[in-house]
């Protein structure tokens, strides 16, 4: 058998398939977080807390409903989305007008307070979600072996990243967005409803969190604290990646996600700060971020 | 006077704490050009924002065909027929010339197929995939009036349209500005240069501290014209 500087190829590719996965949630989370920030303003810290919510919608459908894995897959961003559009009209919608800090400050309270309501509710020990029967098992791909469900993961969130992309960059509605991003009060009065475009795009961007979470509910085990371990690694990629920048997001996340799991095979000691280490350069050295454009 | 399609009467706007329109009065007839002439700040851009819907706070009566706007979001307002091409362009960076032409919705029958808009403004075919703020200053002008005649507006606010540009490039626009007058469409200019705006306008608003203190038919601008160098002090 081949080792390489040393590593066995099973350790590196093993640990380069669990970056991959990790990227995967990384993109799809901070893509919805770009989208929300380039159009409300709003650092969305309730982020976290939507992506949990989203894998515990799909325990409950499972658990009270019988709706198994698929239809949650569907169901369960479209309920998170819908509850992001409450938030948005009840209570966002207040803020755009004043500082950064304002959006920043009302979502972290609304992480806690729907993180404090699950822990109340389901306590903090995690519940199990089964891998659904199409995706057991695995492949050995002679240098490693991959489970089904972990590679369903990864082409999922691609899939579902390049749809994001696609619509925002190459379609009409799109244009709409990123006209809106730039200059709201001028899109508006070329008769558009911004208002109404805002809101649904928050609506979109929690959904995103939604769909994340239903696809990390079998891998973690769904706990009401998994997104509050999540976000902070979020929120270095977004801020690496550039606040506002679609591709970045999903280019900064899955590779992030690689050079984390590189990481652990070389120097494991710094497998949890990298991320960071590197948001640190990026903020020195490029302080829009990797993709970001200056505004 | 036409019947008026546009009617200011008692306009009052704000931004924030500052009170910069007090209490304009203005018409415009269907199909007619007219001016806003002034010093900066004298609240002409602010005229045209407030009929557009764009200023936080405004009171007093905006009718634009009979219909009370006042009230109105400006995406409503847009919808009725009215069209804004602001003083800074508002062209999109992060959206291609063809993007920006086709951005805004198409809100009445009648508007301008994009065959005659390239007639008008030949270099935007030839540059419809470059990003659009990399367009030269007169052609990122051209698409700002360009993409407005696309949507069946009827009534159009022009900011400025010839600020900072070469003077064959304002030749230009003044021709299409007269050729959009022969259509039938009714434009509201706001101009600091009154030469030019002497070439396409029937009527001047001399506007000074955010109301209007003269009208000045074009024809009498010869026999005013030291009147109108006082006004605007040059």
């Amino acid at each position: 058998m081949f080792e390489l500087l040393g590593i066995p190829p099973q350790v590196l590719f093993g640990q380069l398939l669990l970056g991959l996965i990790n990227g995967a949630f990384y993109a799809t989370l901070s893509l919805g977080l770009a989208l929300i920030f380039g159009l409300l303003n709003i650092i969305n810290f309730a982020h976290g807390a939507l992506y949990m919510m989203g894998a515990f919608v799909a325990w409950l459908l499972l658990n009270m409903l019988g709706i198994g894995y698929w239809p949650s897959l569907f169901l369960a961003p479209v309920l998170v989305g819908l509850f992001g559009i409450l938030l948005e009209k009840t209570m966002l919608s207040r803020l755009y007008k004043l500082d950064h800090l304002y959006g920043l400050l009302l979502t972290f309270g609304l992480a806690l307070m729907i993180e404090g309501l699950f822990r109340q509710m389901y306590g903090v020990s995690g519940l199990p979600y089964p891998i659904p029967d199409a995706l057991k098992g695995g492949q050995n791909l002679g240098f490693m072996f991959l489970p089904n469900y972990r590679g369903w993961v990864v082409v999922a969130s691609l899939l579902i990243c390049f749809a994001t992309w696609f619509l925002i960059e190459r379609t009409k509605l799109g244009s709409y967005l990123r006209a809106a991003t730039e200059n709201p009060a001028l899109v508006q009065a070329f008769g558009i409803n911004v208002p109404r475009m805002i809101t649904l795009t928050y609506g979109f961007g929690v959904a995103l969190a939604g769909f994340a979470g239903v696809l990390a509910a079998p891998i973690y085990s769904v706990n009401p604290l998994m997104g509050s371990n999540l976000i902070v690694v979020v929120f270095a990629v977004v801020v690496i990646g550039g606040m506002g920048s679609i591709m970045g997001a999903i280019l900064t996340g899955f590779g992030l996600g690689m050079v984390e799991g590189l990481t652990k095979v070389f120097y494991p000691e710094a497998s949890n700060t990298v991320i960071f280490i590197i948001m640190a350069i990026v903020l020195v050295l490029k302080p829009a971020g990797l993709f970001g454009r200056a505004r | 006077m036409a019947e008026a399609l546009l009617k200011v009467t008692d306009l009052q706007a704000f931004y924030g704490e500052s009170h910069i329109l007090h209490g304009m009065n203005l018409e415009v007839g269907q199909g007619e050009v007219v001016t806003l002439l002034g010093r900066n700040g004298a609240g002409k851009t602010t005229t045209l924002r407030a009929i557009m819907g764009m200023v936080g706070q405004r009171s007093g009566s905006i009718a634009f065909e009979g219909t009370e706007t006042i009230g109105l979001p400006s995406n409503k307002i847009a919808r009725l027929g009215v069209a804004l091409c602001p003083e800074e362009r508002g062209i999109f960076a992060s959206l291609n010339v063809e993007e920006n032409l086709l951005l805004p919705p198409v809100v009445k029958p009648g508007g301008m197929p994009l065959e005659e808009i390239f007639d008008l403004f030949p270099n935007l075919k030839t540059r419809l995939k470059s990003q659009g703020t990399k367009l030269s200053g007169g052609e990122q002008q051209m698409l700002a009036i360009g993409r407005i005649l696309r949507t069946g507006a009827n009534l159009l606010l022009l900011d400025e349209p010839t600020e900072g540009l070469a003077p064959v490039i304002v030749q230009q626009i003044g021709e299409v500005i007269r050729k959009l007058k022969e259509k039938g469409l009714t434009i509201l200019l706001v101009e600091q240069n009154f030469h030019f705006a002497a070439t396409v306008s029937d009527r001047h608003y001399i506007v000074e501290h955010g109301r209007v203190i003269d009208m000045i038919p074009n024809a009498e601008v010869e026999t005013q014209l030291d009147k109108l160098h006082t006004y605007l002090g040059v």
